[in-house]
């Protein structure tokens, strides 16, 4: 970032506004906001150069429990107003939060529009799989079949998989988390603010009243081990009991293998590389439905994550290169323009 | 022979040809031309919504129509007193608009027999009887073109792309004009091909050298240069006013412009113009869409720019949610329509004031905001600059409404120095110490206005958004009590800028009459025009143009009532005819005409003597 450091530790305390936190009790949502709080102070940004912009949802209330700078905007359009603002601001620490009615459907457009334009902001994608605010209709994430408010017969929608669309809108940074895993959500999250360009960081969030458990084989201490695959920069895609089971590139098709039984070793699996954009593509695609026979593991952790060009840099670039070329620019030449004349 | 050379007080000039024959271009040259000569002139361009549509046929003919005079004009003219058609269907299109004993000039080769098909013609209307009435110049400009380029190795299409060049050419001539100021357009518009720098000079002198040596007419005209008041000046278009107006107010406050936008026509020429002043830190942002285009200018709001989006009546449908936003977070913002035909996709390339209302009152909830207007094309850059001005000293959203008419329409403007420009104050909240007491973001000043808090500034963070706010605080509030409270003071905030906005004058007339003529927008021209002219006829009859629609002048309510009849001439089915009523319960008369064309001269001045019958009766 191109904040300035700070001389005054701040804590997480500091982050904390009077406000009540107004989320249903057990609600993923707080589990996220104190993460997220508990990382800001080691980022070394002054608070009042850090801004949190949200759209309309449970999670978009998220600003007014932050104290910093904070707009809650409307329905899917938080990604356009922090567009504007870091053209205005580039310096700015500019967060967006997000779920998944909002940046997918709703706000679809602007998501993958900020994200090729990789302007330098964080986006945080709270996945429930359901809309909670409007009380539990299906949402572009739920799986196909969901019953729901919306859905008696269940959705006839196929699901968005997130992060792949975002990789295929030239995303330079995608990563996954959970609210469960806290250790591991601050890790990403300080992966996430580390990276220069848009950060896009799926978090996968337990709502408790309208769609409790979707993600729980990936929290769940019993299944956990089995469905979630964490990646680990230049180390081999591990998982299962005693790391039993590890995936191997085979003719280009990921498959899993087992470590347990001779037949292959950790010098075998693929390694993870989150600079390579075509494992980068393979690893989205781990998004198998969990209860099919052979299916993937769920990757979490930072698929992908490389440098490319900042709009608000460029611009600013070009505004530049625009006063070099012509000098700054002089009212009273542009007001008169090139032919004038004069009435005596 | 001799020529006799005739005065001319005004004349009015329509051009037309197919989209792709280069009128603009010729109309616009030859208005530079006279602008810089020293005529008043105002244009009218009318052109199809079509790139290129089909050659040769009714719907793609393109015009361009301008008045020019040795007095002041305030009109493209109504009736035109020479059509230069370059085919058969702009002949056919635009000969209603000739007054009789006018001037056709043709080009014959665009009467073919192929020509005379598609635009609907049995036989050539050049050998018909019926133009005995008019003086007809008939010159094959296509062969003429062809025979000055000869030798010259260009292709057929370069050399028929330059016979505009001839047209423009010979109208110089018929007018007494000077080549020079084209000749220097065609060297910097050709500056990487000198060939064709050569070619159109060459047919451009042709032309001109044509009328000089032919015989097929005797007098050559001349329109003087008009009495303007003093002063310097230039021509200009309504939407580079208005792209100049913006560079102006951001110079005058100290602010960087942001300028968000979707291409739309036809306000897209104000996001050209603004892309080539880097240099003066101006941003453009061509947003994905409408909604991001108005979205992203809240963004840079609120990190303390001047924040400017534009549209049409559609893309501001799709941006009346953000506009909402706007309102409650109280952040200055400027939002331009250009208004053409609706609804809906409506006459993308026509004109129409049918968008009042929706700037009035297209948003959910009680959500009151300022509306300006301007007159004419030049007046589209004081109007938007004045827009910036109250939404930066007032943080609120703006409106500024244009119009397809003003906005291609050109006319000399006697444009301002920087220095002469009023200056914009911009007060943004300071910076906290521990002990100073917490910052309140809703807390508002005697003129019920808020501070503009920036991120990045000490002691201010606070978070605002789309919810209603609590008194002060700005923190969500459910409140009923508080509710109202709010609703109230945001609409007492806009009303309390009638407070720093000018009263209302009168264009013409006396302050007390019979009849008082109220426009906005682009009827100006033809309203002052018909006016002066009932006022000349004996007719007790005054003008008022709105430029503050919200809120009106404080003045307007006592000034209606000078009058025994009030008319409003509208381009839409009556729009400010009902916010007057509503104001100022009156029996105010609407006069519509939504044809997507403006007014003409005759059309006010019936509805004038109308209303005048109508109180001398009564």
């Amino acid at each position: 970032m191109a904040t300035e450091t700070i001389d005054i530790q701040l804590t997480a305390k500091d982050f904390v506004t009077d406000q009540e936190v107004r989320w249903c009790p057990g609600c993923g949502d707080y589990s996220i906001l104190k993460q997220v709080q508990s990382i800001l102070p080691d980022t070394g940004v002054k608070k009042e150069d850090i801004v949190f912009i949200s759209g309309i949802g449970c999670s978009s209330r998220f600003p007014y429990y932050m104290n910093t700078f904070g707009m809650h905007s409307i329905h899917g359009r938080a990604t356009a107003v922090a567009s504007g603002l870091k053209i205005a601001r580039p310096e700015l620490s500019v967060w967006v939060i997000t779920g998944d009615g909002d940046s997918l459907s709703i706000g679809g457009n602007h998501l993958i529009h900020t994200i090729r334009r990789n302007f330098n902001m964080n986006i945080l994608l709270f996945n429930n799989e359901i809309y909670g605010l409007t009380k539990g209709q299906y949402s572009p994430t739920s799986p196909e079949g969901k019953v729901t408010k919306s859905t008696p017969m269940g959705s006839l929608d196929h699901p968005f998989n997130p992060l792949a669309l975002c990789l295929g809108a030239d995303a330079t940074f995608i990563a996954r988390a959970m609210d469960r895993d806290v250790k591991h959500l601050r890790d990403v999250l300080t992966r996430a603010n580390d990276h220069v360009g848009t950060s896009l960081l799926e978090i996968y969030q337990n709502c408790n009243v309208f769609n409790d458990g979707a993600f729980e084989i990936y929290t769940d201490k019993g299944s956990k081990v089995e469905e979630a695959l964490f990646l680990e920069e230049g180390q081999p895609l591990i998982f299962g009991a005693d790391n039993n089971k590890g995936i191997i590139l085979n003719s280009g098709h990921p498959k899993v293998v087992r470590l347990d039984d001779g037949s292959y070793t950790a010098d075998d699996l693929w390694i993870h590389d989150s600079s390579d954009r075509y494992k980068a593509h393979l690893l989205t695609t781990f998004f198998d439905n969990p209860s099919l026979e052979g299916h993937l593991p769920r990757p979490f952790g930072v698929f992908y994550a490389t440098d490319r060009f900042r709009y608000e840099e460029a611009l600013k670039d070009q505004l530049d290169l625009a006063v070099d070329k012509k000098g700054k620019g002089d009212l009273d030449s542009l007001l008169s323009g090139k032919n004038t004349w004069t009435v005596a | 022979m001799t020529k006799v050379v005739e005065e001319k007080r005004e004349v009015t000039i329509v051009f037309a040809g197919d989209s792709g024959d280069g009128i603009q271009l010729t109309g616009t040259q030859f208005t530079n031309t006279s602008a810089l000569f020293g005529n008043d002139v105002s244009t009218f361009p009318n052109y199809p919504a079509e790139i290129r549509a089909p050659q040769g046929t009714l719907a793609g003919v393109s015009g361009f129509q301008l008045q020019f005079g040795s007095v002041e004009v305030f009109t493209p003219g109504d009736i035109c007193d020479v059509l230069v058609a370059m085919n058969a269907a702009a002949f056919k299109v635009n000969l209603p608009r000739l007054k009789k004993s006018g001037t056709i000039i043709v080009n014959t080769e665009g009467f073919n027999p192929k020509s005379l098909k598609l635009a609907g013609y049995e036989a050539s209307p050049l050998e018909d009887k019926s133009l005995e009435d008019y003086r007809t110049i008939q010159i094959d400009v296509t062969k003429m073109t062809q025979t000055a380029l000869v030798d010259m190795g260009l292709g057929k299409k370069e050399v028929d792309r330059s016979r505009n060049m001839f047209v423009l050419g010979f109208l110089y001539y018929m007018y007494s004009r000077d080549l020079s100021p084209t000749e220097q357009f065609i060297r910097e518009k050709f500056t990487k091909n000198p060939l064709l720098i050569e070619a159109n000079i060459k047919v451009l002198r042709a032309g001109y050298n044509f009328g000089d040596t032919s015989e097929t007419f005797t007098s050559r005209y001349n329109v003087k240069a008009a009495q303007l008041p003093k002063g310097t000046y230039r021509n200009i278009m309504g939407n580079q006013a208005a792209a100049l107006g913006l560079v102006a107010a951001s110079k005058k406050s100290g602010l960087n412009l942001f300028y968000g936008s979707y291409p739309i026509t036809p306000a897209s020429d104000i996001l050209h113009e603004l892309s080539k002043y880097k240099n003066f830190e101006v941003k453009t942002f061509q947003a994905e869409d409408e909604i991001a285009a108005i979205c992203s200018a809240i963004g840079s709001s609120f990190g303390g720019e001047l924040a400017v989006t534009a549209s049409s009546g559609p893309g501001i449908a799709l941006k009346g949610e953000a506009i909402g936003l706007a309102i409650m977070l109280e952040i200055p913002l400027v939002i331009i329509n250009v208004q053409r035909g609706g609804p809906s996709t409506g006459m993308p390339t026509k004109t129409e004031q049918a968008d009042l209302m929706q700037a009035m009152y297209g948003r959910n909830g009680e959500a009151p905001m300022p509306i300006i207007s301007a007159n004419s094309p030049s007046d589209c850059f004081d109007a938007v600059f004045e827009a910036c001005r109250i939404a930066i000293e007032h943080m609120t959203p703006v409106f500024f409404l244009s119009d397809g008419y003003m906005a291609n329409g050109s006319e000399p403007w006697k444009f301002p120095s920087t220095a002469s420009l009023p200056s914009i104050s911009v007060k943004q909240a300071k910076e906290r110490k521990e002990d100073d007491a917490t910052f309140l973001p809703y807390k508002r000043d005697e003129r019920l206005v808020r501070e503009w808090a920036l991120p990045g500034t000490k002691g201010l963070e606070h978070r605002i958004g789309g919810i209603e706010k609590e008194w002060d605080t700005g923190n969500i509030s459910y409140d009923p009590e508080n509710h109202q409270r709010m609703v109230k003071v945001r609409a007492a905030k806009v009303a309390k800028i009638a407070d720093s906005i000018p009263l209302q004058e009168l264009n013409n007339g006396t302050a007390t009459g019979d009849v008082l003529v109220i426009g906005w927008g682009s009827t100006y021209g033809v309203i002052k025009t018909a006016v002066s002219q009932c006022i000349t006829e004996g007719i007790s009859v005054s003008h008022a143009q709105i430029r503050y629609i919200e809120p009106f002048p404080r003045n307007l309510g006592e000034l209606i009532k000078g009058f025994k009849a009030v008319i409003i001439p509208e381009m839409n089915n009556g729009q400010l005819v009902k916010i007057i009523r509503d104001r100022y319960l009156i029996d105010a008369k609407g006069i519509n005409k939504i044809k997507g064309i403006p007014f003409s001269t005759d059309e006010i001045i019936t509805a004038i003597k109308e209303a005048e019958e109508t109180v001398k009766k009564a």
